[in-house]
């Protein structure tokens, strides 16, 4: 792209008076982990070029708090959420779309529950309502015909039934989509939810991770699809695993729509 | 001397079913041990849910073999215990068929009972051989040894004894009616149709009345007392299922499988915290309902709320949740199954302990975590909720793995050191890795 990608924050929109159509909550994976970056910047490229008046919260923005409840750290969790709750109700905040489904899934559960309501989205479903719209176009382009399978994630699919969304983009994408046997809301974990992501494994004969690539193999895909960025690293450790990362990609569903336009 | 048999038959009655109502009440106390939750709300979700569930077998069939046999089973077992009203009435006042005046529709209903018997029977031959012979992996784990695979087996061994000897007395019936024999035959012909036992008949053929008539009296007796005995094996069998599988779906959890609960108590301390007028030296009001509780999370069985004990008196260790399980999958210690198990062997023990110790329990040295279930299976858990979803009969072994890691991180500090360190990350710098929040936004530049 010619011309740099502004993103304003918040602060930016309420210091003109002005409020965003939608706030995009980041994450912690999305803005720090080098892999998951690449995934923001990507989703933010299609934001703009569907011309989506979006702003994030920058620094204001803190760990929702997930690792911490599902570690069982609930004192933790509870003050991560009620400090991002003053921050998102101060800004009066109506929608947020994220690309993380464990940011997903405790804003849109469990913040009412301490007194923040608001729409929230994954970034497929968002992306999806945005071609619906019309205002954001997307063609097969460099994966078309391409045989993906995708990999749902627990807090996306099994916890919120949300399956069509990713799945929609995918054949937008004019992929050839291939499930793997456990898929849906039967989908097999990546091994990095319940704060496993920041622990070593218990002892066992295998990780997770590589089962589950092992399954997404077996699909003998040339990419790996994913909607969230925890599964994301997880594969791709599991693809590396396997040797196998000079053929076999794996991408966000973000990333491929981005890609596919060039952007 | 007459009405001896009326009255025996009376008396195995009463007995039979007043200990099973005995041991449903300490059931009914046993699960009130557990702390209290509200499950009322959305009563028409929740009868839809147990009208779909339970009633309708909806998740059984996920697995097409073993859904379909046990569907057969289920209705098998539903649609006989239609006849089993007649055999009591039969029972005490001693006729013969009782309800044979329904006519036409009496031989249909009779041969409804003998089809499902058949099929019954063997549907739990398959079962048999896939518990025993298949090497199916959820049938042999190491948490079924012992106890759990004989009541298994058990419970298979018994349906077959009745269905045979429900088949037997019907065979012997039939030939008894077919001779004309005192008691047994009735002016209007042959009452019931018997499409499967008229082929066991004529092995009565050549038999004198006398003996016949033993081997009918013996099979209805013994049939009868079996499925008295029977009734009285289920709370001691995880086949208790058939009887909690209606409750537990009804009250199990509407909320979205990834939500999980906020602890009250918790969000009244950080409301506190958060609030600039509050006064740090005030003294809860005696009483009131924001009670800080005496423990964060579940150590013990009697921590768990009554709807997860209900869960574990629930479990008919079916192992779909295990099958399921990515971490069980890769070779952990865990497996959800296990924590079902583990749990309601902590609620029967403390159950037993009260009742030996009239009406209190005594301190038993003994608690649900380390001694029943370990550190290691809980840490083990990715939270993915697979289990939840496999479970046929709405279980949720998540929540109780959940309230035991609350007591291990807020009672005892006692997570893994890589948590911890995320944890003080978190509180730090509000991200689970060790960066600065300022650099957040760092992203923003580099686009």
């Amino acid at each position: 792209m010619a011309e740099a990608i502004k993103v304003p924050t918040m602060a930016e929109f309420m210091a003109q008076g002005k409020t965003p159509e939608v706030l995009f909550w980041v994450g912690c994976a999305g803005s720090f982990d080098d892999r998951a970056k690449k995934i923001t910047k990507a989703f933010v490229k299609l934001l703009a070029k569907a011309g989506v008046e979006f702003a994030v919260l920058g620094t204001e923005e803190s760990c929702t708090g997930d690792p911490a409840k599902r570690a069982g750290n609930e004192f933790l969790f509870q003050m991560q959420a009620v400090t991002n709750i003053e921050v998102l109700n101060g800004y009066e905040v109506k929608k947020i779309v994220t690309a993380c489904p464990h940011c997903f899934n405790t804003i849109a559960n469990e913040y009412p529950g301490l007194g923040g309501t608001y729409e929230v989205l994954h970034h497929t479903q968002f992306l999806k309502s945005l071609i619906s719209e019309g205002r954001l176009t997307v063609e097969g382009g460099k994966y078309k015909g391409k045989r993906i399978t995708f990999h749902d994630p627990c807090y996306l699919a099994r916890a919120n039934r949300i399956y069509e969304a990713p799945r929609d983009l995918l054949a937008k994408l004019e992929v050839e989509l291939v499930e793997m046997k456990r898929c849906k809301t039967k989908g097999f974990c990546c091994g990095a939810g319940g704060a496993q992501m920041f622990k070593e494994p218990e002892p066992g004969n295998k990780d997770v991770n590589i089962e589950r690539t092992e399954q997404a193999l077996e699909t003998k895909p040339e990419i790996i699809a994913a909607g969230c960025p925890f599964c994301n690293t997880m594969m791709t450790d599991g693809v590396k695993n396997k040797e196998r990362e000079s053929e076999i990609e794996v991408l966000d569903i973000a990333e491929m729509i981005a890609a596919a336009d060039d952007l | 001397m007459e009405y001896l048999p009326n009255i025996l038959f009376t008396l195995a009655l009463a007995a039979g079913v007043g200990f099973f109502v005995f041991n449903c009440r300490k059931l009914i106390r046993n699960i009130k041990l557990g702390r209290d939750e509200n499950r009322s709300d959305n009563k028409p979700q929740r009868f839809k849910n147990m009208a779909k569930i339970a009633l309708g077998q909806y998740k059984m069939v996920r697995r097409p073999v073993s859904g379909i046999i046990h569907v057969l089973v289920y209705l098998g077992f539903v649609i006989i215990n239609i006849e089993v009203l007649e055999i009591i009435i039969d029972g005490i006042f001693g006729t013969h068929r009782i309800f044979s005046f329904l006519g036409s529709f009496y031989d249909f209903l009779i041969a409804v009972f003998e089809v499902f018997a058949l099929l019954v029977l063997v549907g739990v031959i398959i079962f048999w051989i896939r518990r025993n012979l298949l090497h199916i992996r959820r049938f042999i784990n190491k948490e079924l040894k012992g106890w759990p695979k004989l009541d298994a087996n058990l419970i298979l061994y018994f349906e077959v004894v009745l269905m045979l000897l429900f088949l037997t007395m019907n065979a012997a019936d039939l030939s008894l009616q077919l001779r004309g024999a005192d008691h047994y035959a009735q002016a209007s012909g042959v009452v019931g149709a018997f499409p499967v036992s008229q082929f066991i008949a004529p092995l009565f053929e050549n038999m004198d009345t006398a003996s016949v008539i033993m081997i009918e009296r013996a099979a209805w007796w013994i049939h009868i007392l079996g499925i008295l005995v029977f009734l009285n094996y289920l709370y001691y069998s995880k086949h208790l299922h058939i009887l909690l599988a209606f409750p537990n779906t009804y009250f199990a959890r509407l909320k979205p499988q990834g939500e999980f609960d906020n602890l009250e108590a918790v969000t009244n301390e950080v409301k506190l915290m958060m609030d600039p007028d509050a006064d740090p030296y005030a003294m809860p009001e005696e009483g009131s309902a924001d009670d800080v509780p005496a423990k964060f999370g579940a150590s013990e069985a009697t921590d768990l709320s009554w709807a997860q004990l209900l869960n574990a008196y629930t479990c008919t260790e079916c192992g779909r949740c295990t099958s399921e399980c990515p971490a069980h999958q890769t070779g952990k210690k865990l497996s959800p199954r296990r924590i079902m198990m583990a749990t309601r062997d902590r609620i029967e023990d403390i159950g037993k302990n009260i009742d030996a110790n009239k009406g209190e329990f005594k301190e038993d040295g003994k608690q649900l975590l380390d001694d029943y279930i370990t550190r290691e299976e809980l840490w083990a858990c990715t939270t993915c909720n697979a289990c939840v979803e496999a479970c046929p009969v709405g279980i949720n072994p998540l929540s109780i793995i959940m309230d035991m890691r609350q007591y291990l991180v807020m009672e005892q500090s006692a997570a893994p050191s890589d948590l911890n360190n995320a944890m003080t990350n978190i509180e730090n710098n509000a991200a689970p890795w060790p960066f600065n929040q300022m650099d957040r936004a760092n992203w923003i530049n580099e686009i």
